[in-house]
């Protein structure tokens, strides 16, 4: 049963974010300009279509053969010299972490940006047994300052505004700063800097894990990314099990996809493909490399006809940015690590239970996520199929079962749906019309009618017109006397037709 | 060639004019519409809200209702889209339904599609002074593929001033149940919307789906905007009575 203030809690954040001003005002700005720069990016790049569909091709067929993939990864991996755990849920992986950190005596741990890492919650983790952690990713930084979770799954500080920064800097101990971007950078630059010398681990997420190679790829536009994963002694890897692409071929579709499609860039500014840990005779890079490989939620969905595809996401936040109802209440609304289309789906997947019940509820289904997917998941029938998962488990409120029971039967049969609708044709004067409107903000109509006007049945329905229709042609006649259909597939010739057409 | 108008049960049971102009332009065109009265809704809400039984018993009445035309025309990209997309798949346990299906998704057409497409008819020798925006459907344009069909009906129309609407691309907040159940979403978007309307300065907004098109007109009368708004089919409709043309010469 969906409990009410579940239905609440979802709408309640929705609610104090739309009567934010400038959270709406910095994430309409922020994902207006990516909305931008991707559609040109993707113009530019040409066949935009074609690459969507070699990018759907790679991950459908790696996420379909995952076991192998994998398995090849981690022996390539740990031929390279790096340590390959695997992980069930988020405390293992929080354990494994663990683990290495105290192996290390580690007290300062050096981040740079990791959805994954946030799923598990592991800088909650490591705090609770005395590590610091510092996020290194300027975004990152900004909302752990804040002490906030990232509301976008590529720029986690969207719904902040320069002036909310500058605030959160001075607080840090920032002095006589403006809100000039180059000064807010510089400032965070100065600080990171000193993270990244004296940090004992770095720990990054992963991009992409490539099997022929057991490589781990970064993409990072603030370089912070190879500052972690080169300057501590240790860099763990934090990834989902589907990371995994086969070849450093399919790499060159992922690297054109993941950057346009985040942020309209041609490619990503630093790009490191780390293999092994530092080999004898190189210069940079940790000794020691782990790799973290978390299921947590993810297994459970291969085989699952109507879901295995959301393992093919490349987690580029194309499907936030074009998300009407992301634009307007922003990603903290949500409640869930991942936000927007990508996280009303992949939230209750992974983590099933009451508390992420009302997400798939948090869509219009208008399909622009589907859209603008850069591998076509069909987010959108994701969503209608976990709600229909949700009425098949008894969830879903008593009003809505009977409402849906009564369209069943009414609807079914034409007889009962006119006889059905005529009635409410008269009960809908309790609501009053004026002037075929109804504008009365009570019972089912409210939510409706609080903010606009709602048409009233018309006095006689389509049906009960068309029989006094007159139609001043002769029956079964179409365009010209010369249109016919052909053969069998029904396909129209359209014969001298001269002046209707233009092609 | 036998066609058959799908009414949808929202302009049957709200907008009964829209399908009469539907059914005025493919007059003028020499297309005779059939009604057969067995059918009644897609059953999108039902689906679109989880209760697949409930959509598979209305979708039913759709496939007996339609089994013998040629074609299948609908004032709306959304339930067409339905159709297209989820019909096969709601009567995925049963053949013979299920070819039924297939076979109803291959005939049925989004009014401007079936004008465009079908009759391949885009000058309607229609005449409209107003200036107009035009509000493209999510199902229609994503789900059903249409992009340029309704506007290159409506360059077509005499004394028309057509003007972009801005993020014509985002949703209005209907999506259906959508709009009561996230009721404070819905109204943020489709208070949005309204600001771009109006901001077009259009006297007329246009659309393909009754659903977006009652949504954006119940804030916009709300807000007491007056801005028309029309189905395509209407406007068309009313532009043929304007006309001050003859009636477009067809070749017998």
């Amino acid at each position: 049963m969906t409990t009410s203030s579940e239905s609440l809690d979802l709408q309640d954040r929705a609610r104090r974010a739309l009567e934010d001003d400038f959270l709406r005002t910095a994430v309409r700005f922020t994902t207006d300009r990516l909305k931008t720069t991707r559609k040109t990016a993707t113009e530019q790049l040409g066949r935009w279509e074609d690459w969507r569909e070699r990018g759907r091709q790679i991950r459908a067929h790696t996420v379909s053969h995952l076991d192998h993939y994998l398995g090849l990864f981690a022996t390539n991996a740990r031929k390279a010299g790096a340590r390959v755990h695997f992980a069930a849920d988020a405390a293992d992986a929080e354990r494994v972490v663990l683990d290495i950190a105290k192996q290390q005596a580690a007290i300062l741990v050096a981040k740079s940006k990791s959805m994954v890492t946030e799923e598990i919650h592991l800088n909650r983790h490591l705090e609770e047994h005395g590590i610091e952690v510092v996020e290194t990713d300027l975004g990152e930084y900004i909302i752990q300052l804040a002490g906030e979770a990232p509301s976008h799954i590529i720029i986690p500080a969207i719904h902040k505004t320069r002036e909310q920064i500058r605030e959160l800097f001075a607080a840090d101990g920032a002095e006589d700063l403006t809100t000039d971007t180059k000064a807010l950078t510089a400032y965070a630059r100065k600080r990171l800097r000193e993270t990244f010398l004296q940090a004992d681990i770095g720990i990054t997420g992963c991009n992409f894990a490539i099997a022929e190679s057991g490589s781990v790829v970064l993409f990072t536009n603030e370089g912070n990314g190879r500052m972690v994963s080169t300057l501590p002694k240790t860099h763990i890897v934090l990834m989902g099990m589907e990371r995994i692409i086969p070849t450093l071929a399919d790499l060159d579709v992922m690297a054109n996809l993941l950057p346009r499609s985040a942020t309209g860039q041609k490619l990503t500014t630093y790009m490191s493909i780390v293999t092994g840990p530092r080999k004898l005779e190189e210069q940079d890079g940790p000794d020691d490399l782990h790799i973290v490989i978390l299921d947590n939620g993810r297994s459970r969905q291969l085989g699952d006809p109507e879901f295995q595809e959301i393992l093919h996401c490349i987690r580029c936040g194309a499907c936030l940015n074009v998300c009407p109802v992301y634009r307007h209440i922003g990603g903290h609304s949500y409640g869930s690590v991942y936000p927007g289309p990508i996280g009303a789906v992949l939230t209750p997947l992974l983590q099933e239970g009451p508390e992420f019940e009302e997400l798939p509820y948090a869509s219009s289904l208008c399909g622009a996520c589907h859209e603008a997917c850069p591998v076509k998941i069909p987010l959108h029938d994701m969503l209608a199929a976990l709600r229909r998962r949700q009425v098949e488990r008894g969830r879903g409120t008593r009003g809505e079962r009977m409402a849906f029971r009564g369209f069943q039967m009414a609807f079914s049969n034409a007889r009962r749906y006119r006889g059905t609708l005529r009635m409410a044709r008269m009960a809908q004067a309790v609501f009053g019309i004026r002037e075929g409107r109804i504008d009365a903000q009570f019972g089912a109509l409210r939510g409706w009618t609080a903010t606009r006007a709602a048409p009233a049945l018309a006095d006689k329905s389509f049906r009960e017109r068309y029989a006094s229709l007159e139609q001043d042609v002769a029956i079964g006649s179409s365009a010209s006397g010369t249109v016919q259909t052909s053969g069998a597939d029904g396909q129209l010739t359209v014969g001298k037709t001269e002046v209707n057409r233009d092609e | 060639m036998r066609v058959a108008l799908f009414v949808t049960c929202l302009v049957d049971q709200f907008y009964p004019n829209v399908a009469e102009a539907m059914i005025a332009v493919c007059n003028r065109l020499g297309v005779y519409v059939d009604f057969p009265e067995v059918q009644t809704c897609c059953g999108q809400p039902a689906f679109n809200s989880g209760y697949v039984d409930a959509a598979r018993s209305s979708a039913l009445t759709l496939l007996n209702a339609f089994s013998d035309y040629d074609y299948v025309i609908s004032p709306s990209g959304s339930c067409t889209g339905m159709i297209h997309h989820y019909f096969a798949k709601l009567f995925d346990d049963n053949i013979v339904r299920r070819e039924m299906a297939q076979d109803l998704a291959c005939k049925t057409y989004e009014f401007s599609q079936f004008i465009v497409n079908v009759l391949g008819v885009t000058d309607l020798h229609a005449a409209f002074p107003y200036r107009v925006t035009y509000h493209p459907s999510c199902h229609a344009s994503r789900l059903l593929g249409i992009r340029d069909e309704p506007l290159r009906l409506l360059e077509k129309v005499r004394g028309i001033e057509l003007v972009e609407l801005e993020h014509q691309e985002d949703c209005c907040g209907f999506g259906g149940t959508f709009a009561v159940k996230m009721a404070d979403i819905s109204a943020a978007m489709v208070s949005e919307k309204v600001e771009h309307v109006e901001a077009t300065g259009a006297q007329v907004l246009v659309g393909t789906d009754m659903g977006c098109l009652m949504n954006i007109g119940g804030r916009l009368q709300r807000e007491q905007k007056a801005v028309r708004v029309l189905h395509l089919a209407q406007l068309l409709a009313e532009g043929l009575l304007q006309s001050s043309s003859p009636k477009p010469e067809v070749a017998r």
